[in-house]
């Protein structure tokens, strides 16, 4: 797909392919669906992009330096990213999170190096961002807490890659472009980017129908702590998904796209083609966040299974 | 059956903040029903016409309802029921 020699992991983040949804799109004649396949970054997800410029941005003004632990809240992806380039450019990592993410999700984590400290599973992600907090707020000068909730790097990664990438590979055909909403950064950076083209295209942010949802990685804002770099005034219409359609299209993209994704992204390909159903004709961008091996949950034989 | 159900922070909008309630009954299935009527619109949120909606974990005590009986999980006095999010972090 690809032919790239480099110095470095970090520099194999972004110019992910952009695939066309042949068999999806036939539920909408008339437009073009296109996913970009973020889970072709070398962590795996679309949190490659904000991690490394995250880390990259306080490298070069002095917020990251080799003494200090570089500490944040977490599902995975991002954690992933930072243990990732935290073990490549040698920077030590801690990552909270809730206690009842999978076993497969903190090994892959640890086998990077990196430390992980548990939050309270019935506090969700909020949970564990507070508990960052009062950590950081201990001792301040032990860390650097990046928080990509707050931190401006992390829109401004997919305003530098993502929406420069997707007018290049589609050029002026996009009509419209799809994201969901989690830090919100995906779609705030995008979305800045997109709009400096010559003609409007429209941005669509996906979130969750419902406060209590499974659609892991997005955000129902309404009942969330909400993000700092989330501009609600920014997206053209925010778009509600159901978990069960989120799902649902999961399994389809695997069966029908050979698109092996998480629900997040069943989410965005939903609401994608329930714009192009409304529009009738286009050219629609969605975002694959990741794939969806990383949601594998384990059997019930394996659960107590330990060595 | 007096059991105590844990509540995560998306549906304590339904229990007036609290995060843990008090429910009756002898299966997973009753307390729900007990809870709907102590704090309407729980059952949706949490079952569909097919039964526990997909992605909603119920734990009996420390064990995941799916891998015992479901919503015929027997539960006794003094038993919690804990209602467990997905893990929503960001994109």
């Amino acid at each position: 797909m690809r032919f790239r020699k480099m110095e470095s992991i970090v520099e194999a983040v972004g110019n992910t392919p952009l695939v066309r949804l042949r068999s999806i799109e036939r539920d909408a004649p008339g437009v073009k669906l296109y996913l970009k396949l973020e889970y072709a970054n070398p962590g795996g997800s679309v949190k490659d992009r904000p991690a490394r410029q995250m880390m990259l941005d306080a490298i070069e003004d002095g917020r990251l330096t080799n003494d200090k632990i570089l500490i944040d809240a977490t599902s995975g992806n991002t954690g992933v990213a930072y243990s990732l380039f935290g073990a490549a450019m040698g920077y030590r990592i801690a990552l909270v999170m809730p206690s009842n993410v999978s076993k497969a999700r903190k090994d892959i984590t640890e086998a990077f190096g990196t430390k992980i400290i548990y939050s309270d599973p019935m506090e969700g992600s909020d949970g564990a961002i507070r508990m960052v907090r009062e950590l950081v707020a201990e001792e301040p000068a032990r860390y650097f807490y990046p928080d990509q909730y707050s931190n401006p790097s992390n829109p401004r990664a997919h305003y530098l890659g993502t929406g420069s990438e997707i007018l290049e590979q589609v050029g002026d055909e996009i009509t419209h472009f799809v994201a969901g909403l989690g830090t919100s950064g995906t779609c705030m950076g995008t979305t800045r980017r997109l709009r400096e083209h010559s003609r409007k295209i429209e941005c669509i942010a996906v979130e969750p129908a419902e406060a209590l949802h499974g659609l892991e990685g997005l955000k129902h804002m309404e009942s969330s702590i909400v993000p700092e770099i989330y501009d609600p005034t920014l997206p053209d219409e925010i778009l509600p998904v159901g978990t069960e359609a989120g799902w649902d299209m999961s399994d389809r993209l695997a069966a029908q796209e050979g698109l092996h994704v998480g629900h997040s992204t069943g989410a965005n390909v939903a609401g994608a083609l329930e714009v192009a159903k409304r529009v009738g004709e286009g050219c629609i961008v969605a975002v694959a966040c990741d794939r969806g091996d990383r949601y594998f949950a384990p059997m019930k034989w394996e659960k107590h299974y330990e060595w | 059956m007096a059991v105590t159900v844990r509540i995560p922070t998306p549906l304590r909008t339904l229990t007036g903040g609290a995060d843990e309630v008090p429910a009756d009954g002898g299966t997973v299935a009753e307390v729900i029903e007990s809870l709907e009527a102590s704090h309407p619109g729980m059952k949706d949120r949490l079952c569909d016409e097919k039964g526990v909606r997909r992605f909603v974990n119920l734990y009996a005590n420390d064990e995941d309802i799916r891998f015992l009986d479901n919503l015929d999980t027997a539960l006794k006095d003094g038993d919690t029921l804990s209602i467990v999010p997905a893990i929503a972090g960001g994109i």
